[in-house]
């Protein structure tokens, strides 16, 4: 039996070596992509580095309120005379780790969903019935509900986002699954015995990745202007700890005074969600050719 | 026409049915004792069991879960604690406000984004293309809570040419009304203008490169007509399946908006119901939200049926 399996083509588990060099040199020399991912390796290594100004993002010092961007304070400082740069370069930590993993856990779940769905006809009317369920409420609201109902901590709003994400995957996974699994490659590996469960982590599942990999992207940007929403609406992370989404909130109050403590990590916001999106547009170009973007 | 809609109907069905428990989950979600959060920290023992009693807490899980779907299917949508009111009226005051929103919303996002989406297609690989793709691109990258601020600064603080916050019902003055809602509705549209464009833009593109294009430019037939209707009626349909994204983003956006502008509309309803840990109003709003988008995915499908004779559903 081990015999037989082994002499079905290896070629679904990935890429062929050669088409995949392909894909990579295509996507390196395409543009949206190159932005993307300078913008995004630029704000992760702020991240990294935040320590690195050697201040604290909690200290206050009142003496210090409200200081407009200057040298010392290049972004200025806040109501409680905090450095506001400091708190955008913390919060990139908290926003981006929140988009990170939201991204991924919703993907890696919601992918898993739908190749059980294809794979397991039994199963697919329930789990799609659910998923539809949960695509009925607006996504924000969604997330809302939950966090208010878990408690507004860092954990309820990655666990709120994915619930709200994963959906969307699920069904990209199922319907790519669907066109898969009737493939002739799924049926030789079938009849050469291998299991269910084989197909679907082994032949299935990696075929239907790359439309999954691009749309894991883009919810990585929801997932930041979600955070940030829900932060504003006082269901996010909660102050001290720095989001970009509780920056903005707490900067609110005095925006018209104080316009820098509200405006940085806004603009963080866009050009870390541009950059995941340019991205994403990058990678369906050069991995669904049919759809060409603007180059 | 009349077996499509009944057939959508009866495949809405067990949807309708995992909303409303959904909704219900998300109450059981609440750690530790529902009825102690609800009540509060300090209220007395005898409060407590009061609201465990009336929310029916002190029953097992399934006659809770079974209770709660035989009040849905008589039209009770509970009661919200903090307003002493039924959720169906406390939503019925509010919701003109936030259907303002979101219709004045959508009007805007529809032909702009439509407009430019296939000015791109239409212009691809131009100067013309880059332009609008990027401002699409901003558009969906923004956060609308953040923009709206500082549109509030500028066009209300700074040069005071609209109200900063408030709403004024349309049958009080109709002038006022519209003054009221440009502002957070256009905030709203820029993200709706961006997911709009940048769909239509890969819908016009699929079509344009199509063969009966290239028949229709052969023989002879104008550009508009040729990209105006043969491209766009095609195009339509994956715009049709945009509309219920469109909307569902128009409300869950009206949320954040609505406590930006302060608007007395549904979000702001909510997000008061959650700072007061009214979750009874909470769970019946997501719940109407969440009956209306299988509704309006219901339309939406049918729709699409009528806009591509190719689509049937057998």
């Amino acid at each position: 039996m081990t015999e037989l399996a082994l002499a079905v083509p290896a070629a679904p588990a990935a890429l062929a070596p050669r088409r995949r060099f392909r894909l990579m040199r295509r996507l390196v020399g395409h543009r949206s992509f190159q932005i993307g991912l300078v913008l995004l390796v630029l704000l992760t290594f702020a991240a990294i580095l935040a320590p690195l100004t050697g201040i604290d993002p909690s200290s206050m010092k009142v003496r210090l309120r409200f200081r407009p961007p200057s040298q010392a304070f290049p972004f200025g400082t806040d109501g409680f005379g905090r450095d506001v740069l400091t708190r955008v370069l913390y919060g990139a930590r908290v926003s981006l780790w929140i988009g990170f993993v939201v991204a991924l856990l919703s993907g890696v779940i919601g992918a898993l969903i739908g190749v059980l769905a294809a794979q397991f006809r039994s199963l697919d009317a329930l789990l799609m019935r659910i998923m539809d369920g949960l695509m009925s409420f607006p996504a924000i609201l969604l997330a809302l509900g939950i966090t208010a109902a878990l408690g507004p901590r860092m954990e309820s709003v990655i666990i709120a986002l994915t619930v709200a994400y994963l959906p969307a995957g699920a069904r990209l996974v199922r319907a790519s699954a669907l066109v898969v699994r009737e493939l002739d490659y799924v049926l030789a590996a079938r009849i050469a015995g291998a299991s269910p469960l084989r197909i679907m982590l082994r032949h299935i599942l990696p075929n239907s990745v790359s439309p999954l990999l691009v749309h894991m992207t883009f919810v990585f940007a929801y997932s930041i202007l979600a955070e940030a929403a829900l932060s504003f609406l006082g269901v996010g992370v909660q102050p001290p700890t720095a989001s970009w989404g509780n920056i903005i909130a707490e900067g609110r109050d005095y925006a018209t005074e104080a316009w820098w403590v509200m405006l940085f990590p806004g603009l963080a916001i866009s050009l870390a969600a541009l950059g995941l999106n340019l991205l994403g547009d990058g990678l369906r170009d050069v991995l669904d050719p049919r759809l060409k973007g603007p180059g | 026409m009349l077996r499509l809609i009944t057939i959508k109907l009866l495949q809405a069905a067990p949807v309708i049915l995992v909303v409303s428990i959904l909704a219900f989950l998300l109450m059981s979600l609440l750690p530790g004792d529902p009825a102690v959060v609800i009540a509060g920290d300090q209220a007395s023992p005898e409060a407590i069991a009061a609201v465990r009693h009336s929310l029916g807490l002190d029953r097992p899980f399934l006659e809770r879960l079974g209770i709660w779907l035989l009040r849905l299917a008589q039209g009770e949508f509970g009661s919200s604690l903090m307003l002493n009111q039924s959720v169906l009226s406390a939503m019925g005051e509010r919701l003109p406000v936030t259907l303002s929103l979101a219709g004045l919303s959508l009007a805007i996002t529809l032909p702009v984004g439509i407009l430019i989406g296939s000015i791109a297609a239409y212009y691809r690989q131009t100067w013309v293309d880059s332009l609008v793709m990027t401002v699409a691109l901003v558009g969906v990258s923004i956060p609308g809570f953040w923009i709206a601020i500082l549109a509030v600064i500028l066009f209300s603080v700074v040069l005071g040419w609209f109200p900063s916050s408030g709403y004024v019902p349309f049958a009080q003055d109709p002038v006022l009304w519209l003054r009221s809602l440009v502002l957070p509705a256009s905030m709203l549209s820029l993200f709706q203008i961006g997911f709009l464009a940048r769909m239509t833009r890969s819908a016009m593109l699929d079509v344009l490169s199509q063969d009966f294009i290239r028949t229709a430019r052969s023989k002879g037939l104008s550009e508009w007509v040729t990209v105006g209707k043969h491209g766009f009626r095609n195009a339509l349909v994956l715009v049709i399946t945009a509309m219920g994204i469109l909307v569902s983003t128009a409300l869950g956006g009206s949320v954040v908006i609505e406590q930006v502008f302060a608007l007395p509309g549904v979000g702001r309803l909510v997000v008061q119901g959650i700072m007061a840990r009214d979750y009874p109003l909470v769970q019946g709003v997501m719940l109407i939200y969440g009956f209306a988008f299988v509704a309006i995915n219901l339309a939406v499908d049918v729709l699409y049926t009528l806009a591509d004779p190719r689509v049937r559903y057998d």
